[in-house]
């Protein structure tokens, strides 16, 4: 399922400083018209529902600003990616999104399928449909992935009021999963991450996405750390979850991942908020210009 | 600092001068057994119940806790044992097993014991008086004066004392069942051995069982003590489940394990339910190039105290000690490690390592753990590690996001915490005997505890 | 492997005969009439001109001294101390307040001279440069003989003297704060020096102000038979910060001198104290006579928010060690940290460590102890490390490691890690092991002789904590592990 992004790109202007305010105050101009479904997005979409919303969002961890009114609109069956220097925000974003405890939320909104998720425990968001592949997957020693799987996959269903697998149907669907990543047996056995490399923790990320068939999934740098085989197995991985009815935000500081996973649009984040976005021809220009233009001036003194 | 200074007696070592004056002649023993005792009593009576002026028990005082001293228990009636058998039978208590009913070995509850295993009652063997057994029994050397241990020899009532041919390799494990009977809570002393000739190799199981008839006597006090002796070349595997259901109940319990030369000694213990536990294990390695595996999970709640205390003896050049324990503490629990290995002058090439980990779920909960090291040999590789703290909240969160809710989450890494040491018994069904009891422990705890917060650390 | 054995032989061999610092100079001196009673702490009090609250102050603590007993649980060893058979005041008779250093009677000079450590400022700035200046309190005995930079300090704001001119000239302080860390009450040593402290320093960084130099106080015991009990005191008020170091010595002699001090840190909001000792008080001779007992208590309050105390210390002498430098987190966001090299030589006895006390919300501490022992010595490291109810998010990092030259020493650790809530994260690790063979081939097949393969790998061995040290600090120290360890050590 794949859809020429739309031509519009004139319609965006690079943000400088003065110019990132200019582009806020146009979109609430925006708000009450027609295109207020795509408000936070210049980028006009006619097609698939709104999966996920966030509105004005400004987090903090421990009393520092690090999102800062942030708009971000991505729909059904649309590749967001989501590029920005570090310390732009984009992983503190992931982590708000999926429910970690030590961001304060202190304005803002987020809606997945319309319904509101900042109120909700991870576990909760998680049976929404939302889906966080780590940027660096936590290390769990003494539990058998399998078990995990398991566990995890049954907790959802149990939480979305379905029935439970059993544990052959369970089996059956691990195992078809884990041949295409290329996932031994003898992985799915040893403790969930605990000692696998680099490689062999973002793919076992990509079969947990698999598997849990999430309606929205974000991708924390999946690319990073890894070598051109295994970012081709992981880039398939994720191609074949493509789908009109799950959105993605692929999350990554190079351009490389997306010639393997094509977005739809890519947003460009510095400092907190979404300062630029455009189609993905975006994403090759920052690779040649670099994040410059989007990082602070050094104060002045 | 001031442990010459004896403070008034308490009620409960009063009663027990007066126990022992009153019972001492009907204890059983030869003249020589008897003189021990005497010896034994004296030594307790110098330094009392220990207290927290003690160090070896400065986290655990004895005498604040244990404010009375129960009667003695006795020898379980016709009836009991009856009714214990028709018990076991229901329960499916596995054949192959040796039972001390109150402290007191009942033969006709054992059953199916294989060739090459000779078992009797500690009583019988005070009374022959055999100086090498005796010798053994005593082991005094490796407890080092602690006071409960000598408590124990002036009064242990009886025990089992089972020896294990040379050569011998028992396969399935022998279970020792220790069962509670008595209709009111009761103190009971026992004192076992297991000899292990050169060469043999067994497992030995311990196990609690609670008579049905039973008052709730899980209020009961034992001083139990079990010394092994391991010939060249033997192995034994050791289990032990020090469970109950007891929060009054008082389990004082001293290991004193000798090793020969390139024996393996392997131990697990499960603590849980009981209201004040201190398990002690003295561990020596009197032969060259042995190996000790220790491990054991303590999983408390309430207002339970459990203690762990060990000393690991490298007396012996080129053996390896491995001592890991683990810790799950709720409510109001207060957990203790202690553990000292000993490298004396001469134990070259020794390699020991040790490793507790405690993990707090409450903010009443506490946790004291002294790891020791105490080296007088330079060609040695020792170490210890220690952590202390609440569940990972990475780990949680993580499980989180891939819909587990908060209390499956926390359930699922508190099993994987205490199950990574039960899987390491090596014998599939006490793995799932053990993993059994640890699942209903957590099962039991009243609801999750709140979601821990990260501490904000710029 | 041969090497190894060569090394432990010469470290054997040569023992710790070799101090350095162990001449003895002549110098007339007055002393308090020998034994410890009421009147002797008058007779101290008196000497100093001291306010009627600090002499009842002392004799508070000479009542509470005779109802405590020695502490025991130390692994060391040593003869029962005749507490009437010591002086408890000695001082260098010229130097009864000296106001310059023109009045300071040149054979102390002398033997400051001796140390190399420089007392006339011009040498000190001729010696080090101006950047790296250094102001030193010279204690010998029992009484504070100069003190240097103390004008460019003043202008700073910074109060460096005596502590026995402190209680006269800013009475306030003394009063607040004396006491008020280590209290009179506190153990059998620091209780008898509160009851007969004569001298040490006295530092006061007013708030906001970094301390434009470093400060320093060598002590030094020269009298026979005398105790040094000295007390040094440091209050680093709101957003100030401070850096202090220690030096000891003493002249070898047959009997064993007693050194029972007491230091007390205070850290107010956001300030920071750090304080560095390099201990070489005389560690006896290869039989174990002579020798300083070293039994000092040293304590930090970090009494402010984001405070900070940081103690480092090299301790490679004294017969007998037996000192907790430790740091009381009490301001939310505080922390504390130690860093500590002990070597132990021929018969000495060290038993150090450190208290981590957590008490406010999110305080950290570290805690890196290094240990070498050689000849027939005994090295104990033993620490402390609580967390209160209330002091969530605390953390502690703990790593101890032990080092064997020969097998006829001991090292020991005994960690005491308390904790009693949940948001507490403790890790402690410790390690005991001698220098790998593995190392010594490797280096001496690069061509290194065994001895300076040894030397290289204890260097490396202690280096965390040495990179702790101020440099010029750093360099003593690194020359004193080569003395300590004699001859095994390049």
């Amino acid at each position: 399922m794949r859809r020429a992004v739309p031509v519009g790109i004139g319609f965006l202007q690079k943000i400088t400083k003065n110019g990132a305010k200019n582009f806020r105050d146009r979109r609430s101009e925006n708000s009450s018209g027609q295109l207020a479904l795509n408000c936070s997005n210049p980028l006009i979409f006619g097609r698939g529902k709104i999966v996920l919303e966030v509105k004005n969002l400004s987090v903090s961890i421990g009393g520092r600003q690090i999102l800062d009114d942030l708009d971000l609109t991505v729909r059904d069956g649309e590749v967001a990616a989501l590029m920005g220097p570090n310390g732009s925000g984009k992983s503190t974003l992931s982590h708000v999104l999926a429910g970690r405890k030590d961001d304060t939320v202190e304005t803002g909104e987020v809606l997945l399928n319309g319904e509101s998720l900042l109120n909700l425990e991870p576990d909760a968001r998680a049976a929404k449909g939302l889906f966080l592949a780590f940027q660096y997957p936590v290390e769990i020693p003494g539990v058998a992935t399998l078990t995990f799987l398991k566990a995890a996959l049954n907790a959802q269903r149990k939480q979305r009021g379905q029935e439970e697998f059993s544990t052959p149907d369970f089996m059956k669907r691990v195992k078809a999963l884990a041949g295409k990543l290329k996932i031994s047996q003898d992985m799915l056995k040893r403790a969930l991450n605990a000692g696998f490399s680099g490689g062999e923790k973002k793919r076992m990320e990509i079969l947990q996405m698999a598997l849990l068939e999430p309606a929205f999934a974000i991708l924390d740098e999946t690319d990073s750390g890894l070598d051109i085989d295994a970012l081709r197995v992981v880039a398939d991985g994720v191609n074949a979850l493509r789908s009109p009815a799950r959105g993605f935000l692929i999350i990554t500081h190079y351009q490389r991942v997306l010639d393997y996973v094509v977005p739809d649009i890519v947003h460009v984040m510095a400092q907190g908020r979404i300062v630029r976005s455009g189609g993905k021809e975006l994403a090759v220009e920052l690779e040649k210009s670099g994040y410059r233009d989007y990082v602070a001036e050094p104060a002045v003194a | 600092m001031n442990a010459d200074i004896i403070p008034a007696r308490t009620p409960a070592e009063i009663s027990l001068a007066r126990t022992f004056d009153a019972f001492k002649a009907g204890l059983p023993g030869n003249m020589d057994v008897t003189k021990w005792r005497e010896a034994s009593f004296k030594a307790f009576k110098v330094s009392g119940l220990p207290h927290r002026r003690i160090e070896a028990w400065h986290y655990t005082d004895l005498r604040a806790l244990m404010r009375d001293a129960l009667p003695l228990a006795s020898f379980p009636g016709a009836a009991t044992i009856d009714a214990l058998r028709a018990e076991f039978a229901a329960a499916r208590v596995p054949r192959q097993r040796i039972v001390l009913v109150d402290g007191f070995f009942v033969p006709e509850l054992s059953d199916g014991l294989p060739e090459g295993l000779k078992v009797r009652s500690l009583a019988s063997a005070l009374t022959e008086g055999r100086p090498d057994l005796i010798a053994l029994l005593s082991s005094h050397d490796l407890a080092a004066r602690d006071p409960i241990v000598s408590l124990n020899a002036a009064l242990m009532q009886d025990g089992v004392v089972i020896e294990v041919a040379p050569s011998t390799v028992i396969a399935e494990p022998i279970n020792l069942v220790h069962a509670t009977a008595s209709p009111t809570p009761a103190a009971h002393f026992s004192r076992s051995a297991l000899i292990l000739g050169a060469g043999a190799s067994l497992r030995l199981a311990e196990s609690r069982h609670i008579a049905n008839r039973a008052q709730p006597v899980g209020a009961g006090q034992a001083n139990a003590c079990l010394i092994v002796s391991l010939g060249d070349g033997a192995k034994l595997a050791h289990t032990a489940m020090a469970t109950g259901t007891a929060p009054a109940g008082v389990r004082l319990e001293s290991v004193m394990v000798r090793i020969g030369a390139r024996a393996k000694f392997d131990s697990f213990a499960l603590v849980a339910g009981i209201g004040l536990v201190r398990r002690q294990m003295f561990v020596r390695f009197e032969g060259a190039e042995s190996e000790a595996l220790l491990s054991g999970v303590s999983l408390l709640g309430g207002r339970e105290h459990a203690d762990t205390t060990l000393l690991v003896e490298h007396v012996a050049p080129g053996c390896v000690s491995r001592e890991t324990f683990k810790y799950i503490l709720d409510e109001e629990a207060t957990g203790v490690f202690q553990g000292k290995i000993h490298v004396a002058p001469g134990a070259q090439k020794t390699d020991g390592k040790m490793l507790c980990k405690a993990m707090l779920l409450s903010d009443m909960a506490a946790m004291n753990n002294k790891p020791e090291l105490e080296i007088f040999a330079d060609d040695v590789a020792c170490g210890h590690g220690a952590t202390c703290g609440g569940l990972d909240i990475d780990q949680l969160f993580y499980l989180q996001t891939r819909g587990l809710p908060f209390a499956q989450a926390e359930a699922l890494l508190l099993e994987a915490f205490a199950g990574e040491l039960v899987d390491g018994i090596g014998h599939e069904g006490l793995i799932k005997a053990y993993r059994r009891e640890v699942s209903a422990w957590l099962s039991a705890r009243h609801g999750p505890t709140a979601a821990p917060s990260r501490g904000l650390i710029a | 492997m041969p090497a190894v054995q060569e090394t432990v032989d010469r470290v054997k061999a040569i023992g710790v005969s070799e101090y350095k610092y162990g001449f003895f100079s002549d110098i007339e001196s007055e002393k308090a009439p020998k034994g410890l009673n009421e009147d002797t702490v008058r007779f101290i009090s008196a000497k100093k001109d001291e306010p009627a609250w600090l002499t009842e102050w002392r004799l508070g603590a000479y009542r509470r001294w005779l109802t405590m007993r020695e502490p025991r649980w130390a692994r060391v060893d040593f003869p029962k101390i005749d507490y009437q058979d010591l002086y408890y005041y000695s001082a260098p008779k010229t130097a009864a307040g000296p106001k310059s250093l023109d009045e300071v009677d040149p054979e102390l000079l002398k033997v400051y001279a001796k140390l190399g450590i420089p007392l006339r400022e011009q040498e000190a700035l001729a010696g080090i440069g101006p950047d790296r200046r250094i102001a030193v309190d010279a204690v010998f005995d029992s009484v504070s003989v100069v003190t240097t930079f103390r004008e460019e300090l003043a202008r700073a704001g910074v109060i460096f003297c005596p502590v026995s001119e402190a209680v006269h000239s800013h009475p306030d302080l003394v009063q607040k704060y004396l006491g008020s860390v280590v209290p009179t009450t506190d153990n059998f040593y620091a209780t008898l020096n509160s009851a007969v402290f004569s001298d040490g320093s006295f530092v006061y960084v007013p708030p906001g102000v970094r301390c434009p130099m470093e400060l320093s106080t060598y002590f030094r015991i020269n009298e026979q038979n005398t105790g040094q009990f000295e007390r040094t005191l440091i209050i680093a008020d709101k957003g100030s910060y401070v850096s202090y170091l220690e030096g000891c010595t003493a002249p070898k002699r047959d009997e064993n001198q007693l050194h029972a001090a007491v230091v007390e840190l205070i850290a107010l909001d956001d300030a920071e104290i750090k304080y560095s000792t390099v201990q070489n008080w005389y560690p006896g001779d290869a039989d174990g006579r002579g020798g300083i007992y070293n039994f000092v208590t040293k304590r930090g309050d970090c009494r402010g928010a984001n405070s900070k105390i940081s103690w480092t210390q090299v301790e490679t002498g004294s017969a007998i060690t037996w000192k907790y430098p430790s740091c009381i987190l009490r301001g939310d966001n505080s922390r504390g940290e130690f860093y500590s090299i002990a070597i132990s030589n021929g018969r000495q006895q060290v038993d150090s460590g450190t208290k981590m006390i957590h008490l406010g919300k999110n305080t950290t501490s570290r805690v890196i102890s290094k240990g070498i022992s050689a000849g027939r010595s005994q090295n104990t490291y033993r620490g402390q490390i609580s967390a209160h109810r209330k002091a969530t998010g605390a953390r502690n990092f703990t790593n101890c490691d032990s080092l064997l030259i020969g097998n006829s020493c001991g090292a020991h650790t005994v960690p005491y890690i308390e904790s009693k809530t949940p948001s507490a994260q403790f890790e402690h690790e410790a390690t005991t092991s001698k220098i790998s063979e593995d190392q010594l081939f490797y280096c001496m097949q690069r061509g290194i002789s065994g001895e300076e393969a040894t030397a290289l790998i204890v260097n490396g061995f202690v280096r965390d904590v040495l990179q702790q040290l101020p440099m010029e600090f750093a360099v003593e120290a690194q020359k004193l592990i080569a003395i300590s360890l004699e001859g095994s050590v390049g």
